[in-house]
């Protein structure tokens, strides 16, 4: 089963970025959205952490990067989509798994 | 057996209305007979501590509720070891969950199963919905 | 798709129901069913019929109602965490002996076996929160 994690705080301010990761399984993606997108900007520990993650794939909201004024300091290997990128995302994956 | 239901709870009792209010979901959801399991990890273990005292706060103590979960056929209680260790606690700072089997004799039967993070990601793997709160 | 949205937190509060409004016109957009969008916890704070936000900023739950309305959207509100917050419909007020209702057009009122069946009947359950 492929699973798509929605993690939508700062990783500064909660361990639900850090809690997913511990438990996303290899093939699943894990979409930052909302105040979760400051986790895939550059320069930080948990950017170090998604380049790192080995067999999961990264995505991040590009209208919630771009609300926030972040959306230029996306760390490379980050997919930025948007809300129909998101669909596709749930469509893609058997299910999905939000942290909050 | 229906779906595979998941609640993740992941946040500590009385600071929030979460633990509370996703344990109602539960008790609801029983009667639709789907193949459900609880998962506590982060701070959801504290909701299974032992010993909960709310008097001198004004709350309603909720947690003797979790003890009639095995009434409700919910019986599949996964704990997070990792979690568990990080707050100093161990299996005996929890309530003690049972069911019982009337498949065995109605033989009584631990409810929660302590995992690692690891067996915890494969079971949650293996579920069809998860609930989030 | 036959989608099911759960939406656990209060408008404006937290970015939940925006997030879960947005992700609903896409879905519909693209010609996915929602079969139902469940407002949990706070989430039920979305069915008031007596905000009045800044005019210069959206209108949550105008936005909920119109959506309702153009695409026969099914808005529930748990009775449970409805009663512990104060959203009533007519029904309820009466019953209960209140002296209002402020339930929005568009919302009803149900029980929580409306979540568990939109987890059974649906094919994926996507839940904003926090």
């Amino acid at each position: 089963m492929t699973t798509l994690h929605t993690v939508n705080k700062s990783p500064f301010s909660s361990s639900s970025f850090d809690d997913c990761l511990g438990l996303a399984k290899s093939g699943s993606t894990v979409l930052l959205f909302e105040d979760g997108v400051y986790a895939a900007t550059t320069g930080t520990s948990s950017a170090e952490a998604i380049t790192n993650a080995n067999g999961v794939s990264f995505a991040v909201l590009g209208p919630d990067a771009k609300a926030r004024g972040v959306e230029g300091k996306i760390a490379d290997g980050i997919k930025v989509v948007d809300y129909d990128g998101f669909v596709d995302l749930v469509a893609e994956h058997d299910k999905v798994h939000a942290w909050l | 057996m229906g779906k595979r239901f998941m609640y993740m709870n992941t946040k500590a009792p009385y600071g929030t209305v979460y633990a509370l209010e996703s344990l109602e979901v539960v008790l609801i959801g029983a009667a639709f007979e789907q193949d459900v399991s609880l998962a506590f990890i982060g701070d959801g273990v504290y909701q299974l501590k032992k010993g909960q005292d709310t008097q001198g706060i004004g709350m309603k103590n909720f947690s003797p509720t979790y003890a009639a979960l095995g009434d409700y056929d919910v019986n599949k209680i996964y704990v997070e070891k990792e979690s568990l260790e990080e707050r100093g606690l161990s299996l005996d700072d929890l309530q003690h969950l049972v069911w019982e089997d009337e498949d065995e004799d109605w033989a009584e039967k631990d409810s929660i199963k302590l995992v690692s993070r690891s067996e915890l990601a494969d079971v949650i793997d293996d579920q069809d919905v998860v609930l989030s709160f | 798709m036959k989608l099911g949205i759960q939406i656990n937190e209060g408008p404006y509060q937290h970015q939940a129901a925006d997030s879960a409004y947005q992700f609903a016109k896409a879905a519909l957009a693209k010609g996915h069913e929602i079969f139902r969008v469940f407002f949990y916890h706070d989430g039920v704070n979305t069915a008031t019929r007596l905000a009045v936000p800044p005019q210069d900023d959206r209108n949550i739950t105008q936005e909920w109602t119109e959506l309702q309305k153009e695409h026969n959207l099914d808005l529930v509100v748990c009775i449970a965490a409805a009663q512990r917050r104060g959203l009533m419909d007519e029904d309820e007020a009466k019953r209960q002996g209140k002296d209002a209702n402020n339930i929005a057009e568009g919302f009803r009122i149900s029980g929580l076996g409306q979540l568990i069946e939109a987890g059974i009947e649906c094919d994926r359950l996507v839940t904003f929160g926090a």
